[in-house]
């Protein structure tokens, strides 16, 4: 019996450890292989092919700008919708709506954020993509607009559920303290309480952006894929192809090892560098403030 | 990937009818005969379905099929390791070269027909299209309907992702117009969308859509394009007797290779596929049956 305990002694904590450290491993060893199957591309696909304006794969037109242009501009369209729609949803669960509402509210966002995103592309090309065509004239539904909605849609339960935490942490004595001063509660919420949880907040924004720009099936569904350089304004409301719709779509019939194969690795590489971009800068806000919370108490 | 799918999908139907053939092993041992399928991926349903019905009656025949595109089946053909290679192109000079080169004479058999169908919107009021005219379209040199006889719409164009051959088949015979030293590309605004589906759901919904797609894929509730191949020729629509005697311009052979004439239970099996019960398999899998001779 006491032998058995030691060895689960000297056992667990090591399992344990090991688990820990696995997450490491696996990052470690997921990024090495990105690199190993994409780096090539740059030897064996000139600079001046990569920034061709055409991605046709099959005619060697490798041109990957379009892509990045199209997941940039769905995923800037879907925080203009993710940002108010989800701050403005954590401010009302947090500060306004009453115990009953709230006890509503915040399973039911949760339960929208475990929607597979499958499904709202289907919502996306039976009801949205022509109610956009009709309702706007355009030649057709399937654009960065329709993608930019549905992304903002998955993205919002996580700017709500991070950004209501994040408010909810703000100490009830700044509140009354500007209740005190005579604040109205619009002022309250506006120049106290959102200022004081700003990096929660701004936390949460990120994560979001890191939701909807690794997104896939969605946009593959509703933007068209049609790899068109999007820089003019009205962009917005014409087809676009995104990196992550452009691998998903194209990966599971490349010749392994073809510079076709390298390429799409190579988009994996940039998809990971914008991600790792948001996730450090978002880190980095909170950091930030941690310091100057710990100025602040010492 | 996918092939790894087929795989399987070869050896569950294999697996299927082994199960219904041991009750009979037990009673009188038999010999059992191979063949080896591999090819097309277009293909490749149809060769299953075919291998499945024809092990139900032949239960001493066991069939094989893999696919993994049609250069794949040939060049298996050519190293001898395999009976029967399906093909959705016709063997090109240098691969018969080369399998003389290894003393062997590809055979070749048409043994079904597909059709690739142009689709709109029912309220389109175009109803015919030349094939140059579905070029200029596809190719963005024709941006409105009312260029080609119909409203003042735009265009806009559907096509299937790149890495589908019917996409590449599309390329070739319609932007192309079979030409070797044509390098049309498709306009950079084409939607490619990732499944015939998506095509058809578009077509349905959006009155500005043209689309193409397998004959067989298409509903009833969508309009079909009959296509000439010159502004003086007739104008065609996809069907089977069309298809058959070649007036309509976009449809092409699939094939079966094999390596000399077969002989026998490899001709038995050919023979088969070119009965009037193999060519209903055909039918129901959205191709187009060849026409067979009964005599």
């Amino acid at each position: 019996m006491n032998s058995k305990q030691n060895w689960q002694e000297f056992f667990i904590p090591r399992l344990i450890k090991a688990c820990g450290y696995s997450a490491i491993v696996f990052v470690a060893l997921i990024f090495f292989f990105l690199l190993r199957e994409g780096l090539p591309t740059l030897v064996e696909v000139p600079l001046k092919a990569l920034l061709d304006p055409r991605w046709y794969p099959i005619e060697e037109h490798f041109g990957i700008l379009p892509l990045i242009s199209g997941s940039l501009l769905v995923t800037v369209g879907a925080m203009l919708v993710a940002m108010p729609f989800g701050i403005g949803t954590a401010v009302f669960i947090s500060e306004i709506a009453p115990r009953w509402v709230r006890e509503i509210l915040k399973p039911l966002i949760e339960l929208l954020g475990g929607l597979p995103s499958v499904m709202l592309g289907f919502l996306g090309i039976l009801v949205l993509a022509p109610f956009l065509r009709v309702f706007l004239n355009l030649p057709t539904g399937l654009t960065a607009l329709a993608g930019s909605l549905l992304l903002g849609a998955i993205a919002v339960p996580t700017v709500v559920s991070i950004a209501e935490d994040a408010l909810d942490a703000v100490p009830r004595g700044y509140r009354e303290g500007a209740w005190a001063l005579g604040a109205t509660k619009w002022q309250t919420i506006w120049r106290v309480t959102l200022p004081a949880a700003k990096s929660g907040v701004l936390t949460a924004v990120m994560l979001g952006i890191g939701r909807s720009i690794g997104e896939t099936m969605t946009v593959m569904m509703v933007t068209g894929n049609a790899p068109v350089l999007a820089v003019k304004l009205n962009s917005i409301f014409s087809p676009v192809r995104t990196m992550t719709a452009t691998i998903a779509a194209e990966m599971g019939e490349v010749a392994s090892g073809s510079v076709h194969y390298r390429v799409l690795f190579f988009i994996g590489i940039v998809l990971f560098l914008i991600s790792l971009i948001v996730n450090i800068s978002a880190s980095a806000v909170i950091f930030r403030s941690k310091k100057r919370a710990e100025r602040i108490l010492s | 990937m996918k092939s790894v799918r087929l795989l399987l999908l070869a050896l569950l139907a294999f697996s299927l009818t082994a199960c219904d053939s041991t009750s009979n092993l037990g009673s009188e041992p038999q010999a059992f005969v191979y063949i080896e399928n591999k090819g097309s991926d277009t293909m490749v349903n149809l060769a299953l379905a075919w291998a499945e019905a024809y092990q139900n009656a032949h239960p001493e025949v066991r069939i094989s099929v893999t696919g993994g595109g049609s250069g794949t089946g040939i060049a298996a053909l050519l190293n001898g390791t395999v009976d029967i290679a399906n093909a959705s192109r016709k063997i090109k000079p240098e691969e018969v070269e080369q399998a003389q080169a290894n003393g062997i004479e590809p055979v070749e058999f048409v043994v079904a027909r597909d059709a690739i169908a142009i689709i709109v919107h029912p309220d389109n009021p175009v109803d015919r299209l030349t094939l140059q005219q579905i070029s200029d379209i596809y190719s963005g040199k024709i941006n409105n309907w009312s260029e080609v006889g119909g409203e003042d719409r735009p265009i806009v164009r559907l096509s299937r992702e790149t890495n589908s051959g019917t996409h590449v088949y599309f390329l070739e015979t319609v932007l192309r117009l079979g030409e070797k030293d044509n390098k049309t590309l498709f306009s950079m605004d084409t939607l490619l969308l990732p499944s015939s589906e998506g095509i058809i759901n578009e077509v349905r919904q959006n009155p500005n859509a043209i689309g193409y797609d397998g004959l067989g894929y298409v509903p009833q509730d969508l309009k079909i394009i009959a296509v000439a191949k010159t502004e003086s020729g007739r104008y065609v629509l996809p069907m089977i007797s069309t298809v058959n005697d070649k007036t309509y311009p976009i449809a092409r052979d699939l094939y079966v290779y094999t390596a000399g004439q077969p002989e026998g239970a490899i001709k038995d099996y050919l023979d088969w596929i070119h009965s009037s019960e193999a060519q209903e398999i055909v039918a129901e899998l959205g191709f187009v049956p060849i026409l067979v001779y009964n005599p």
